[in-house]
């Protein structure tokens, strides 16, 4: 288990003061300067070094996204962009950075800002989260007045103004490319790509878009040097991370944890257990609504980390574990998660605006058993008919959780079914 | 240039294009209903969906994908064949399969592609979507149900038609294509979203249910609604003219046509003159082409060619205009005029049309626009003005009416004076017309049909003079024209002759009764009050204002239904073809005169159409060379002379109802209503 | 230019908008946040003031914030349907936005749904389904307008919502015995301090 020492997030649940002061006595803040005088490269390097993958659910390594910026400021300005439109179902981690720890937050982007060589940032908070945006707000004030930002930020001679963009509702837009779009004043329509944010991004500028906890983690290590990030959990799996565990657990809680700890000891370790007991597990989603879920058989073994989860057909995405009990239905569970994705389709591609209602309902007459046995088998088609042929990855998203289902509870699936044929027989 | 692979055969192609428009160079076909090449890229079909290598490996779509040196591509793998077939199928499910009632039927890209594509039964078992149809105005019928939200419309008005008016309401399915506020697109190009539609979305609101693409007769011809010169395909089922589309011609309308140029045509339907009438008794009677041209005969009896006078229209065919020309001239006439307007346009063929060509709009890198609003007077070639203008780096400027262009334009002021002061370099915007590499000086009839026209004309000239317009490799010198006939009539000499009256003189001469005898060949734009006691013969194709002034009408053909020749404002020679017969007794123009020669005694030299365009050769060999534009013969022209305060005003006061067809139109009369607000704007 | 009818179906007519001068100076503060020319940018944030001031989003209001940010009403009316935050019909007093996304749902979503749907009468309370908010470790979540109201069951929703009948303002966050988003009965880590 990782120690409390080696926690990024130490204001993760509230408990202390997130203003400035706060944030400085627990490190936030400290000589920035130093950080930045390693430079645009060394910093970069370092980033490399450490193994942060990206925490939005990609998992792109971080250092190496930074370094697709051009390396001078041309004719156009550079921009870093932070998503914080956390809306992946199951996901609340960056709630807790922004309104508990901003500051630590908002450093980061003082040094990702800088490393690209970025002089603006502008951070794209859902629109839901509007006390959460307040405190961000305040926080960035208060590193206004302390010179921490603007002219000659922290006194490394690089200026960085940082500005909260809040956004209106819609899931889309923490795809990068929708992102952009909505934060220019039009709709969350993804872009295609190429040309990719760092050639055109923001307003045709060189932009680079990160999660909000890739770039709080940064000051850390930085501060604390890649050696030591990079020395927690597996290879190519490293540092820590922060889970949200939700459902049918005893205690949902996020948490910060050592990359690559075991599924089942993250939730009876820090979540109290499911309920009912390990025995009672029926299936998790281990990394948000978009990835497969999987059996207990599974979930008994498995580590929590990029390629672990990879190997076993699903994904570590936001790290956002829900957990489902022997009482779920589980194909409602799914419906819904269907649901979610037909009314977060932005419309704009084909497969995705006809394919995710399409799914829905099918997947509604599922939950009841309305269906043939054939019907399984076309609904997995059309998953497949629908991933990798959309502009971003909300297709996939909406097709991975079915194809999970079927993948493990096809009998489950059919036995509805002919619950529902028998029944109608015998009436 | 890049080397790419296509289906295992290597092609070069152009650096910087996709890869859709790569396989097209090679003869693949990439079915496709988003992409349009003259729209932005929107990539959201998923049709156009291809394998590339070196790549990702998922399908790409190859519309916006750019071509790069030894790349593979693939459009015939299973990969490929199952996501088309998957996306077409997609498309289907909330698609209405009531093609039999839905009038893109024959010609709609998903009905096509589905051939190709589609499944043989459906897969979905759930309830269609409903969307509610919108209200577009008097052109566009909208069955929304049917709409596969691939944009193209949207597109086209933002982009083009420059009138940000429709966009894409909600997400995901609940997707719509709407005003969101009901009303008629503030767009003269509106007819062109019923061509972009791949389906039956948007369909021709005045041809709704009138005929099968497959039962028209097409006829490839020229427009004469303005001075662009369209290029046209006239769709007839036996003698009605069902629709008017644009051809592809990327030098004259790219594959635009304006509202007029579309829906004027149920005009042609309505007050036509199908048969001769002579006035006795104060009123027209029918009568037989002898008679009338008795009636002709006996009022030139004796009478001295000075008191014969004629007037050509602004939709005449260049034939019909030369043997006018040749009959005044035989009768012994000097005074004979193509202005009806009063344009003061007389002199080298480069002081009168449109010299860079449309083509040189898209090189030109400053803009002046003199005493015109090409968004009413050319709806078309306004749409190209709009595109240099996205295509950046062009400041346009303009001294004239104050009008939405749909493109910003600074105006400088509205009339003479604020000219004269650009022409002596006191406007800043001289510089920036100094400064271009291909200055472009629009000069519109509003600053040419006004007593110092002839002045202003000078002071043009004398402008781009200063600004070095005219040289050898550009001249930036383009009269832009609001009539189909006016270059060919100019080519062809129609302005008075030595001693000869104009218009204006003509019309004087009428009230002083020293003119007695006024030919109007289709001349119907004059204020026929001014007459007098003239006799009037009309010649032409409506029943509107010169024939109700008329001693004698004699029917003629509109437009579509003879073969003529056209000038453009570029001077561009082209030719229109017969789709139909004209009505009743009417007869092609030339024809006409030809007939009436004879039987003055007066017989002009030619019999048939080739031998009148053999003339046309002669008298102007300008109209040897079909479809081509080049700069005309530059000289001294205009007339310096004292400058009026009065602005520059377009001549188009009504961009719906500019000549007998457009009068004689529903259609027009209704769009007219539907855009009343703008009309009280102007 | 465009002629302008009607409003969108079923929706009451505002014949007039404007911004108050603190709203307008608001706005014009948010729109300095982007680069020169790029004032569009601010167009969701001016639609949130233009709702915050109206209490919904009226097709006038739409004009106003096109106009303010020179931008085409119907790129103003697209995104004003594409955001679901943006009330198109007026609504009551206390907007209850109840998640019912699969991680709100396992622990019992339904329910909390039904009392609020009991509860809006349009006036007071209206009620609208939503997706993920974005706080599953504190679910069941309902936020109302600005606050989010978590950890809630069918008797916890009905005594927030009795509180808000009174006048009063309930305090926001987890409606059981819990630190935020640490698991109930304390945290495992960071007790170090």
């Amino acid at each position: 288990m990782l120690s409390d020492k080696d926690r990024i997030f130490t204001n993760l649940y509230g408990v202390h003061d997130w203003h400035l002061a706060g944030a400085r006595a627990r490190g936030a803040w400290d000589n920035t300067k130093a950080i930045l005088d390693k430079g645009p490269d060394g910093i970069i390097d370092e980033m490399k070094k450490s193994g942060l993958r990206g925490r939005g659910g990609a998992g792109f390594p971080t250092g190496l996204k930074w370094s697709f910026m051009p390396k001078e400021v041309k004719d156009r300005p550079h921009y870093l962009i932070v998503n914080a439109d956390e809306s992946e179902p199951g996901t609340c981690k960056d709630r807790d950075i922004l309104r508990h720890d901003p500051h630590l937050f908002i450093e980061g982007c003082l040094v990702a800002g800088f490393a690209m060589r970025a002089n603006a940032g502008y951070i794209y908070v859902r629109g839901e989260f509007y006390n959460e945006a307040q405190n961000l707000i305040t926080a960035v004030r208060e590193a206004y007045e302390a010179g921490l930002l603007g002219k000659n930020a922290c006194g490394s001679g690089w200026d960085f103004d940082l500005y909260v963009h809040r956004g209106a509702g819609a899931y889309i837009c923490g795809e990068e490319t929708a992102l952009l779009e909505s934060l220019e004043g039009k709709k969350g329509m993804p872009r295609l790509k190429p040309p990719f944010p760092a050639g055109s991004g923001l307003y045709g500028c060189p932009s680079t878009v990160n999660n909000v906890e890739s770039i709080a983690v940064a000051p850390t290590i930085l501060r604390r040097g890649a050696t030591w990030f990079a020395g927690i959990g597996r290879p190519n799996n490293t540092g820590t991370k922060l889970f949200c565990i939700s459902g049918h657990v005893n205690k949902p809680c996020n948490v910060e944890e050592e990359m690559g700890i075991p599924l089942r000891e993250l939730i009876d370790r820090h979540a109290g257990g499911v309920r009912g007991g390990w025995a009672n597990l029926l299936a998790v989603i281990p990394g948000g609504a978009s990835v497969p879920l999987l059996p207990k058989s599974i979930c008994d073994t498995v580590l929590m980390d990029f390629d672990s989860l990879r190997d076993q057909k699903s994904g570590l995405g936001t790290a956002a574990v829900i957990v489902m009990d022997k009482s779920t239905d589980i194909v409602k569970a799914i419906a819904r998660l269907s649901y979610f994705y037909k009314h977060e389709s932005c419309g704009q591609c084909t497969p995705c605006r006809e394919g995710t209602g399409w799914m829905w309902r099918v997947m509604e007459r599922m939950v009841t058993g309305n269906a043939r046995i054939e019907e399984i088998d076309a609904l997995e088609d059309v998953t497949k008919q629908v991933e990798g042929h959309t502009i971003c990855a909300l297709g996939d998203a909406a097709a991975w959780p079915i194809q999970g289902l079927i993948r493990h509870f096809r009998p489950e699936m059919e036995r509805r079914i002919r619950a529902r044929t028998e029944k109608l027989a015998a009436e | 240039m890049p080397k790419v692979t296509i289906d295992g055969v290597e092609i070069e192609v152009p650096a910087g294009i996709t890869v859709l428009q790569a396989c097209e160079l090679a003869g693949v076909e990439i079915p496709r209903f988003c992409y349009h090449e003259r729209l932005s890229i929107a990539g959201n079909c998923r049709m156009c969906l291809v394998e590339v290598k070196p790549g990702p490996p998922k399908p790409q779509a190859s519309c916006a994908l750019p071509v790069a040196d030894k790349q593979e591509i693939f459009t015939q793998t299973p990969t490929v064949k199952k996501a088309r077939n998957g996306v077409m199928e997609f498309l289907l499910i909330n698609h209405p399969l009531d093609c039999p009632i839905c009038d893109q039927g024959g010609e709609c890209d998903l009905q096509d592609q589905a051939m190709g594509y589609g499944f043989d039964r459906s897969r979905f078992h759930e309830n269609k979507r409903s969307v509610p149809d919108k209200e577009l105005g008097p052109l566009v019928k909208t069955s929304m149900n049917r709409c596969i939200h691939c944009t193209r419309c949207i597109r086209f008005a933002t982009e083009v038609a420059g009138v940000e008016e429709l966009g894409a309401t909600g997400r995901g399915e609940s997707m719509e294509v709407t005003t969101y506020v009901e009303h008629a697109l503030s767009t003269e190009l509106s007819g062109n979203l019923v061509d972009l539609c791949p389906v039956g979305a948007l369909t021709s609101k005045p041809y709704a249910f009138e005929a099968r693409s497959w039962e028209l007769s097409k006829t490839e011809s020229v427009d004469v609604m303005d001075g662009l010169g369209s290029n046209i395909r006239i769709d007839t089922r036996g003698a009605q003219v069902m629709r008017v589309l644009p051809r592809l011609n990327d030098d004259v309308n790219e594959e635009w046509i304006s509202d007029k140029t579309r829906h004027a045509l149920d005009g042609l339907r309505h007050q036509r003159l199908d048969r001769p009438y002579v006035r006795r008794g104060g009123k027209l009677v029918e009568a037989t082409w002898d008679q009338a041209f008795a009636a002709i005969e006996a009022k030139l009896k004796g009478l001295d060619g000075t008191k014969v006078a004629a007037i050509a229209g602004d939709q005449c065919d260049a034939e019909s205009m030369l043997a006018l020309k040749d009959l005044m001239t035989a009768l012994g006439s000097p005074n004979i005029d193509c202005r009806q307007d009063g344009a003061k346009l007389d002199g080298p063929r480069g002081s009168y049309i449109f010299n860079p060509g449309v083509r040189g709009i898209d090189s030109a890198d400053a803009i002046l626009l003199i005493g015109t609003n090409p968004r009413w007077e050319s709806p078309v070639l306004n749409a190209r003005l709009r595109k240099r203008y996205l295509s950046g780096h062009c400041a346009i400027a303009s001294v004239g009416p104050a009008v939405d262009h749909t493109y910003p334009v600074e105006r400088l002021g509205a009339g003479p004076a604020t000219l004269r002061d650009l022409a002596d370099g006191k406007l800043g915007f001289f510089e920036k017309l100094k400064a271009a590499k291909h200055p472009l000086i629009v000069v519109g009839m509003g600053a040419l049909v006004r007593e110092d026209g002839a002045a202003v004309l000078a002071l043009a000239r004398d402008l781009a003079e200063k600004l070095n317009a005219v040289r050898a490799d550009w001249n930036g010198f383009a009269v832009l024209h609001t009539t189909a006939a006016r270059v060919a009539g100019l080519d062809l000499g129609l302005v008075p002759g030595e001693g000869g009256r104009d218009v204006e003189g003509i019309l004087a001469g009428c009230e002083k009764r020293e003119i007695e005898l006024v030919y109007l060949l289709a001349a119907d734009e004059i204020d026929t009050k001014r007459l007098g006691k003239a006799f009037v013969v009309y010649q032409g194709h409506h029943g509107d204002a010169g024939a109700h002034r008329a001693d004698v009408v004699l029917p003629g053909a509109a437009y579509t239904e003879k073969p003529g020749t056209y000038v453009n404002t570029e001077g561009r020679v082209q030719l229109g073809q017969r789709a139909g017969y004209p009505p009743g007794d009417a007869r092609e123009d030339w024809a006409i005169l030809r007939a009436l020669s004879e039987r003055l005694g007066k017989t002009l030299p030619y019999d048939s159409l080739d031998q009148v365009r053999a003339r046309l050769v002669a008298v102007n060999k300008s109209f040897a060379a079909l479809d081509q534009q080049a700069a005309g013969t530059w000289g001294i022209f205009g007339k310096t002379g004292a400058l009026t305060d009065a602005p520059f005003a377009s001549p188009i006061a009504n961009f719906y109802m500019t000549c007998p067809i457009s009068r004689a139109s529903k259609t027009m009369a209704e769009c007219m209503a539907s855009r009343a607000h703008l009309m009280a704007a102007e | 230019m465009a002629m302008i009818t009607a409003d969108p179906k079923d929706v009451p007519h505002v014949a007039h908008f404007a911004f108050t001068p603190e709203y307008l100076a608001k706005a014009k503060a948010l729109m300095a946040n982007y680069p020169p020319g790029r004032q569009a940018s601010a167009v969701i944030a001016v639609l949130d003031l233009a709702q915050r001031q109206q209490g919904w989003l009226p097709r006038v209001a739409m004009d106003e914030v096109a106009k303010l940010l020179d931008m085409a009403p119907i790129r103003v009316y697209e995104i004003a349907t594409f955001y679901t935050m943006f009330q198109l019909k007026p609504r009551g007093k206390y907007l209850l936005q109840v998640c019912t996304t699969t991680p709100c749902w396992l622990r019992g979503s339904e329910a909390v749904m039904k009392a609020c749907q009991h509860a809006a009468d349009g006036e007071t309370f209206s009620v609208q389904e939503v997706e993920c908010l974005g706080g599953c470790v504190n679910a069941p979540v309902v936020q109302i307008n600005d606050d989010f109201y978590e950890d809630l069951d069918e008797a916890s929703i009905a005594k927030v919502l009795d509180a808000f009948r009174r006048g009063e303002t309930p305090k926001p966050g987890p409606q059981v015995d819990r630190q935020t988003s640490a698991p109930i009965g304390g945290a495992t880590t960071l007790k170090g301090e």
